[in-house]
């Protein structure tokens, strides 16, 4: 059991997701950016703004990367993206992901 | 484990629980996959349970679930920047024998409910996600494709109760992918006090009676949206949630919008010194009656977020989900005895008791609300700032005379939203939607 704070997020994001408990599934990343080659799309650079935890930022290439530890599996990066093929995403293996307390 | 059931229930919230839970005591032999570590481990709420629908299906539900309080009051905030306007009931009525709507944590009452199917007599499998549908060559399911090693088992008939981001079905091809402006995402965090202390500051007397507030207004900043705050025991369950196409296009960041709720003048002092336990986001379905996908097919149906089931305008999912997977069981159980195979064509009986029911009646009667507001951004922007700039002119005493400031909160209301055939087409287009 990993308490895990993603590294991509802002100090107050990690605050944030410090109080959830995540099992991380090591090397078997359930979200994946396709750069496309024209660049990315509007749709994904949004996610750097308002995936709810933070997952996506911008790298030093100017690219919009992922980091998905943090992710709560709300479906909405995939959903924004599920037209310009950029975002693969799938559940991640049974058990592991995010696990609510409360909920 | 046997690889041949009467029935898989894909997922183990409310929808899939109430679908395993009646077909199992009705002596069917039902598998449930959950992909969670526990049922609930995945899942989020506001959360305010509607105690009919799990009545129906549980009648003396409260002896033991996990209940957070009674609702005893209700109340509307339309929101500005630094005020509120708001409307509220309460009544005593609702302090009564067996209470009418409560507060609960989802992830303690999914497991509690879960218990019950289990105890029913149904299998439960967690930690599994399921991957596909099995088909036949004409396109029948005839099971599921699990994560496991050698993960298939079959079914008569498989329940996608999987939640609104359903990828089982999208995956298969029954249903269609979801549109960004059908969902809202919402984003939640729940905030612990002392017992004592909510109760003071909700002026509740009984230690179970509670209060909920639902919000409107600038608390979506311009998106179609609304906001939420409800008591439990011991916390506060406080949220946002607008159209993801809308936070895609503004790129607000949702919990920013939270940030800024929780400061709200109105808000902050209900929160004051509480710890907050957990952030949590989700999606619900927000399209309505017209982003219903197909519900049927031979070997399968979908029940709860999955088809869509959530009634925006009256915020309650929970009872749909339950009463759909419900309405599923009594149908695969009646076609069983009448020794009917559980084609599309037979599956029309759960079309017909869903047609028949609230669900579908709700749904079809705010139709075109969806359409309306994602149109019509003035209700969430223009129209709440200039109901609250009109109640502070009139109760704001200062030499001005009242026919004076009612004429100039009407001339406010005019310039905000552009003229007056404005507003009276609004008033009528609402009226209209709402029918
Ligand atoms: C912030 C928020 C506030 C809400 N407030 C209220 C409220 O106050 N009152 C109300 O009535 N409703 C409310 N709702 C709506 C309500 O939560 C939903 O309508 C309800 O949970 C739907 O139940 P369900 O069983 O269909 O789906 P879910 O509760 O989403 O359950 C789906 C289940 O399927 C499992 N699953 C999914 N995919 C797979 C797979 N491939 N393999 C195995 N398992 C899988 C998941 O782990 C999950 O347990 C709210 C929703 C949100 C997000
Ligand atoms: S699923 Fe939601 S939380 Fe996870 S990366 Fe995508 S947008 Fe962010």
């Amino acid at each position: 059991m990993t308490d895990k704070k993603p590294e991509t997020a802002s100090p107050k994001m990690e605050e944030r997701l410090y109080q959830n408990r995540y099992l991380v599934d090591e090397g078997n990343p359930h979200v994946t950016i396709h750069p496309q080659p024209g660049g990315d799309s509007p749709a994904l650079q949004s996610l750097t703004q308002i995936c709810p935890a933070g997952c996506y930022r911008t790298g030093e290439t100017g690219r919009v990367e992922v980091v998905a530890d943090g992710c709560m599996e709300c479906g909405s990066c995939r959903i924004l993206c599920q037209a310009t093929g950029e975002i693969e995403w799938s559940y991640p293996r049974g058990g592991y992901g995010i696990l609510f307390k409360f909920g | 484990m046997s690889d041949h059931f009467d029935a898989i229930v894909v997922g183990a919230g409310p929808s899939g629980n109430a679908a395993a839970y009646v077909m199992a005591k009705a002596g069917l032999n039902v598998l449930q996959i959950d992909r969670g570590e526990y049922p609930g481990s995945k899942n989020v709420q506001g959360a305010i349970l509607y105690a009919d629908a799990l009545e129906r299906i549980i009648p003396d539900f409260r002896d033991s679930a996990p209940l957070e309080r009674h609702v005893i009051e209700q109340r509307f905030w339309m929101l500005s920047e630094r005020s509120h306007t708001g409307a509220q009931y309460r009544s005593d009525d609702f302090n009564e024998e067996k209470p009418n709507r409560y507060t609960i944590l989802r992830a303690q009452f999914d497991k509690w409910f879960s218990r019950q199917v289990r105890a029913a007599g149904a299998i439960l499998i967690t930690e599994t996600t399921v991957k596909d549908l099995i088909k036949t060559e004409s396109g029948k399911v005839i099971g599921v494709v699990t994560d496991r090693d050698g993960g298939k088992i079959h079914a008569d008939i498989v329940v996608l109760a999987e939640g609104v981001n359903g990828m089982v079905g999208q995956r298969a091809g029954l249903r269609p992918e979801i549109k960004a402006n059908h969902v809202a995402l919402a984003v939640k965090e729940t905030h612990f006090l002392p017992e004592e202390t909510v109760r003071e500051r909700f002026n509740l007397a009984g230690e179970d009676d509670g209060v909920v507030i639902e919000v409107l207004g600038s608390v979506s900043s311009g998106m179609v949206g609304t906001g939420f705050l409800y008591t439990n025991k011991e916390s506060i369950s406080i949220g946002v949630g607008c159209l993801l196409a809308d936070f895609a296009e503004t790129r607000i960041a949702p919990y920013a919008l939270l940030d800024k709720f929780k400061s709200h003048p109105s808000v902050a002092p209900l929160l004051k010194g509480s710890e907050m336990k957990e952030y949590v986001a989700h999606l619900i379905p927000e399209g309505g009656y017209d982003a219903i996908p197909r519900l049927t097919g031979d070997g399968w149906l979908i029940v709860g977020d999955a088809g869509q089931f959530v009634n925006a305008v009256h915020r309650e999912g929970s009872n749909l989900a339950m009463t759909s997977g419900r309405l599923a069981a009594e149908t695969i159980i009646q076609l069983r005895a009448e020794g009917k195979q559980p084609t599309e064509e037979n599956l029309k009986l759960y079309r017909d008791k869903l047609a028949d029911s609230f669900v579908m009646k709700d749904l079809k009667k705010y139709r075109k609300v969806p359409h309306l507001l994602e149109k019509n951004r003035q209700f969430f922007n223009i129209y709440p700032a200039a109901l609250n700039r009109a109640m502070q002119a009139m109760l704001r005493v200062d030499g001005t005379d009242k026919r004076s400031k009612e004429a100039e909160a009407m001339r406010d209301l005019k310039r905000a939203r552009g003229g007056w055939w404005r507003v009276a087409t609004d008033l009528f287009k609402f009226a209209r939607a709402w029918r």
